[in-house]
């Protein structure tokens, strides 16, 4: 891990996080280790990205950095200063705005100024001055319900530099916005980063999206699931401003797709690291039936002939990696297809599935399920064993939550019975809560 | 349109936990303790000697004022216990294991028992005044508007988004400031749509709490309940028209001046970020939002709150996560501190019920109790047979329920006991079987909750979903059973809850009546009550007041709650 933290060569780090760990308690009373062992540095100047999928620890850690938790274990240093709650050089834009709807823009941008008792005049010129900088001159009276998605997080801005952050911390900003409006806001928030017309001395920004965080960050900490921690650190060095039509900036995203699809250990075929665990411990990721046919359907014919590559194919179907890369991994896991430097392949199961006619489909999807999916193998052969071919849900469920927290106990559950339904493999009644045989014929 | 706050949409859903049992016991200590009290203090008390009620028409504009400053005085009584009881229950966890079940409990003990309970009490705080009087009844409209109050602003408290919460902690706004300038206007909305629905209630109790009679005191408040109760002692029907009219008018006006413009106000603090459907209007809002006058001294108040609050706006410097070991102290000293209560609670029950009351008495109670249940459960089937295909027709046109939800809503706050003489009067007249005729008396005010939250179900029903049913030639009872019904069904079931638990209430007032000196009575727990509050026979009060409140209780807990949930969990569109 040390070779990540970047050593402090120019000036002292804005900010470091030391072996910073989060566990929550598990319902049993164990922990949940969400978040292990992570370190990093921020420089001035430096924009560092938090890459990953969900659930892989990054929105966690950048809550442990604004005070907003308290680590587990390891220490946040904000200047040399242990970071005990919020602190007053760092703030924050959300994924979702979190404006307040009752407060006007100009109201919004001015309440992290009104906790900081600072004069009248001072409050409407700072407010002013962020609305001005960030583009919203003329809708300061204006409601958030009145505004669009891009203009509610123009605000979202405003209102973190308004208190003069030297830190700003993004949290996946422009993920609940549309393709263009995301870009826009994108290229306005770089272009008065490169003037340096903000306050601002460094930004860590958590973010899913591959071309995002090579557009943005100088450097990109790639991140894991289960426990979170960080797999790589990349630093981008392409010059700004970036295009993504730069062969260098394809190369360096493909880069980190193989990055991210691959094992630390550089094995030679293998498996998304989600999917690392055996047994029924796995999480499952809820991926419907037929966008797995839908993947391999597309991935069979022209012009892929059964392998592909992931970021052609992310781009082709207008799928984010958080979208994707559940589904190859589900492929994976069902062993319809391998993911070899960045490549989905299509085994010979797979290719065959692709070719076959609906009921075929649901054979060989069955077959596949109950010998490769431990959970279902697990649940098919305690409904044979039973005389009653009965099971209760919460059997299956409490046994998972000794391994997961409850959410992922129950979205993994629910995965299991949406494959099981199609594959026809066994039954579930949500209304009564129990797993049987019997499908209804 | 939200809902009225119930105590399990936001209690845990399991089976009842041990802290439903504490929380019963606690409510039952206090009362038997209330009880005792008052005891002690009866006879030294006279029937207070009010000034005389007149029933000339032209004292009514004061009734009704003094009527109305009484529900005032109740509402900012339950606007201080909802902020503080409510934050408390949300804010710690382990106070609001105990705090929740203890509010769903107090939500089910009849009003009218309280104000039984309590008002001789209160009037020896301040013996042969009239004040210890208007303790008892603002008390006793207390008990009726703080409950869901306090519910729904605890449910808010808990569903604030995390995000605005992060928002507020990383801008490091100070816990006073977070109160006033996020969960507070969060809770807004549904909190103004539950001051509606108690102040609704209030009506009902005001009249009653202004004239009532414990053994020997009398309390005899000015105002329209104390008009209407000499009104029916002399026998003066038009009296009795007089008060209904004055009434009409007083709610039109309320509903005018206080809650059109709150409702249209409460809705800017709505979340969903959408420009949803047309927001409420008000006349007198947008009248005042025009006036110079009122937006000056609107910003003279705003300044000088801001110098107030600016002294706790912000702690900077102080570590803010929380220690575990001092809450690990706390929690200690609550066990400690409710066990302490808990075995006073049930000593003094004891020590007051057990030398005056057998098992013959409690059965008789429970008795009683099943044939009120009977009277509530039928009373709610014929009203629903009646008022759902009427509400299901109405909300499928937008022009009538416009008209009729309001009207609805209006009716519901009519406090029907100013009807109850009129029905009597046809009773005594006809010599009708008091038994059954009576009884509609309970359903009488509830009955239009059903109607306005099938209204409101029908009308949130997608126009699609009636597309389809047309376009597929669903009609007739088919359409009812598989289209109709069920998306009304959790709005029904909120209307029929809410206008259960309102008959149980009612019944201590409806089941015994009089026109004069002809007393009519039906047999059931509200007359059981009611007689032992006018004898005076405390035990008798707290045992019947203790039996209805289980009987509540169970049937929310048994019935209306998993019925609550099925709804939820099926039928909600969401």
């Amino acid at each position: 891990m040390n070779a990540i933290l970047r050593p402090a060569t120019h000036s002292q780090p804005l900010l470091t996080v030391d072996r910073a760990r989060k566990t929550f308690p598990r319902g049993d009373g164990g922990e949940l280790l969400v978040l292990d062992d992570v370190s990093l540095s921020l420089a001035p100047g430096e924009v560092v990205g938090l890459l990953g999928r969900s659930g892989s620890g990054k929105s966690t850690l950048l809550r442990l950095i604004a005070g907003l938790s308290e680590p587990s274990g390891g220490e946040v240093r904000y200047l040399g200063q242990k970071i005990v709650g919020p602190a007053a050089g760092i703030s924050m834009v959300f994924q979702g705005f979190a404006l307040f709807p009752w407060l006007t823009v100009y109201e919004n941008v001015a309440l992290g100024l009104e906790a900081l008792h600072v004069s009248r005049e001072e409050i409407r010129r700072r407010s002013l001055q962020a609305i001005d900088l960030i583009g919203l001159d003329g809708f300061e009276s204006a409601y958030p319900r009145e505004l669009s998605g891009g203009m509610r997080q123009r605000v979202g801005f405003a209102r973190a530099l308004v208190v003069h952050p030297s830190i700003m911390l993004m949290d996946e900003p422009f993920s609940a916005l549309d393709v263009l409006t995301a870009e826009n806001l994108r290229t306005d928030f770089l272009d008065l980063w490169s003037e340096g017309k903000m306050p601002i001395k460094g930004v860590v920004l958590v973010t899913h999206n591959i071309e995002e965080a090579v557009q943005m960050c100088d450097r990109i900490l790639v991140f894991a699931t289960n426990p979170g921690r960080i797999v790589t650190s990349i630093d981008v060095t392409i010059p700004r401003p970036r295009d993504r039509l730069d062969p260098a900036f394809a190369a360096l995203v493909e880069r980190i797709y193989v990055e991210m699809t691959a094992k630390p250990s550089r094995g030679a075929v293998t498996r998304l690291e989600r999917t690392a665990g055996t047994g029924i411990d796995t999480i499952l990721p809820r991926v419907s039936s037929s966008l797995l046919s839908g993947l391999l359907e597309t991935v069979a014919v022209q012009p892929f002939n059964g392998k592909a590559d992931l970021p052609e194919i992310a781009s082709e179907l207008q799928l984010e990696i958080d979208e994707l890369f559940p589904v190859v991994e589900s492929l994976q896991m069902l062993r319809f297809a391998e993911v070899e430097g960045g490549d989905l392949h299509l085994t010979a199961d797979g290719l065959a599935f692709a070719d076959s006619s609906s009921d075929e489909r649901k054979i060989m999807f069955a077959r596949h399920m109950l010998a490769y999916v431990p959970l279902a193998a697990h649940i098919r052969r305690v409904l044979d064993e039973r005389e009653s071919h009965h099971a209760p849900k919460s059997r299956f469920l409490d046994e998972l939550e000794d391994h997961m927290s409850p959410g992922s106990a129950d979205q993994t559950l629910r995965a299991v019975v949406s494959w099981a339904r199609y594959a026809e493999a066994f039954a579930y009644d949500d209304e009564t809560g129990t797993f049987s045989l019997e499908n209804p014929s | 349109m939200p809902h009225t706050t119930t105590a399990w949409s936001t209690a845990s859903r399991g089976a009842p936990s041990r802290f439903d049992l504490i929380a019963l016991l606690l409510i039952v200590g206090l009362l038997a303790f209330l009880a005792a009290g008052s005891r002690g203090v009866l006879a030294p008390l006279d029937a207070i000697t009010a000034k005389q009620i007149s029933l000339a028409p032209s004292h009514l504009p004061e009734y009704a004022a003094r009527t109305t400053l009484r529900m005032l005085a109740a509402m900012c009584l339950s606007l201080l216990f909802t902020f503080t009881y409510a934050t408390w229950a949300a804010k710690s966890p382990r106070a609001g294991r105990l705090l929740v079940p203890l509010l769903d409990v107090l939500q089910s003990v009849p009003i009218l028992g309280f104000i039984s309970m309590t008002v001789v009490w209160f009037m020896s705080l301040a013996p042969g005044k009239v004040l210890g009087a208007e303790f008892a009844a603002i008390f006793g409209i207390f008990t009726s508007q703080a409950w869901n109050m306090a519910f729904s602003f605890y449910q808010s408290l808990r569903t604030v988004p995390t995000e605005l919460a992060e928002a507020a902690r990383s801008f490091r706004l100070s816990a006073w400031a977070r109160f006033w300038r996020l969960e507070v206007p969060f809770a807004m909305p549904p909190l103004v749509w539950n001051m509606m629905m108690s102040m609704s209630g209030g009506w009902f109790f005001v009249v009653a709490s202004e004239a009532i009679s414990v053994g020997s005191t009398t309390v005899t408040l000015p105002g329209m309940g104390a008009y209407i109760a000499l009104a029916i002692e002399q026998k003066n029907l038009s009296a009795v028209g007089w008060a209904i009219g004055t009434m009409l008018i007083v709610i039109l006006i309320y509903d005018q001046l206080l809650f059109r413009p709150l409702v249209a106000w409460a809705d800017r603090f709505r979340v969903e970020q959408e420009a949803g459907d047309l927001p409420p209007k008000s006349w007198l809002l947008e009248a005042l939002g025009a006036s110079h006058f009122v937006a000056r001294t609107l910003r003279m108040m705003r300044r000088s709150s801001r110098v107030v609050s600016a002294a706790f706006v912000a702690a900077p410097g102080l570590p803010q996560f929380e220690s575990p070991l001092a809450a690990k102290r706390l929690d200690f000293a609550g066990v400690i501190f409710v066990g302490t209560l808990l075995t006073l609670a049930l000593w003094q029950t004891f020590q007051f019920l057990a030398p005056e009351l057998n098992w013959r008495d409690i059965a008789v109670t429970i008795g009683l109790g099943a044939i009120t249940m009977v009277r509530v459960f039928v009373l709610i089937a014929l009203a629903s047979l009646f008022w759902v295909p009427i509400g299901v027709w109405i909300g499928l046109k937008p022009g009538v329920a416009r008209v009729v939800q309001p009207l609805a809503q209006f009716m519901a706050a009519f406090p029907t006991n100013l009807l109850f003489p009129v029905v009597v009067f046809v009773i005594v007249t006809w010599k009708l079987n008091q038994n059954i005729w009576l009884s509609p008396l309970m359903i009488l005010g509830t009955q239009w909750y059903i109607l306005f939250n099938v209204i409101a179900g029908a009308s949130a029903m997608p126009s699609e979903m009636r597309h389809v049913a047309q376009n597929f030639h669903v009609r007739g009872w088919l359409w009812w059973r598989r289209v109709a019904l069920p998306a009304v069904f959790p709005f029904y079931v909120t209307g029929a809850l809410t206008a259960s638990g309102g008959s149980w209430n009612a019944s201590i007032v409806a089941e015994v009546a009089s026109w004069g000196n002809e007393h009519v009575e039906a047999t059931g727990l509200g007359a059981y009550i009611a007689n032992a509050t006018s004898v005076g026979d405390f035990h008798r009060i707290v045992l019947g007041v203790v039996t209805m409140s289980v009987y509540v209780l169970l049937i929310n807990r048994l019935l209306w709650r998993p019925l609550y949930y099925f709804a939820e969990r099926k039928f909600r569109l969401s």
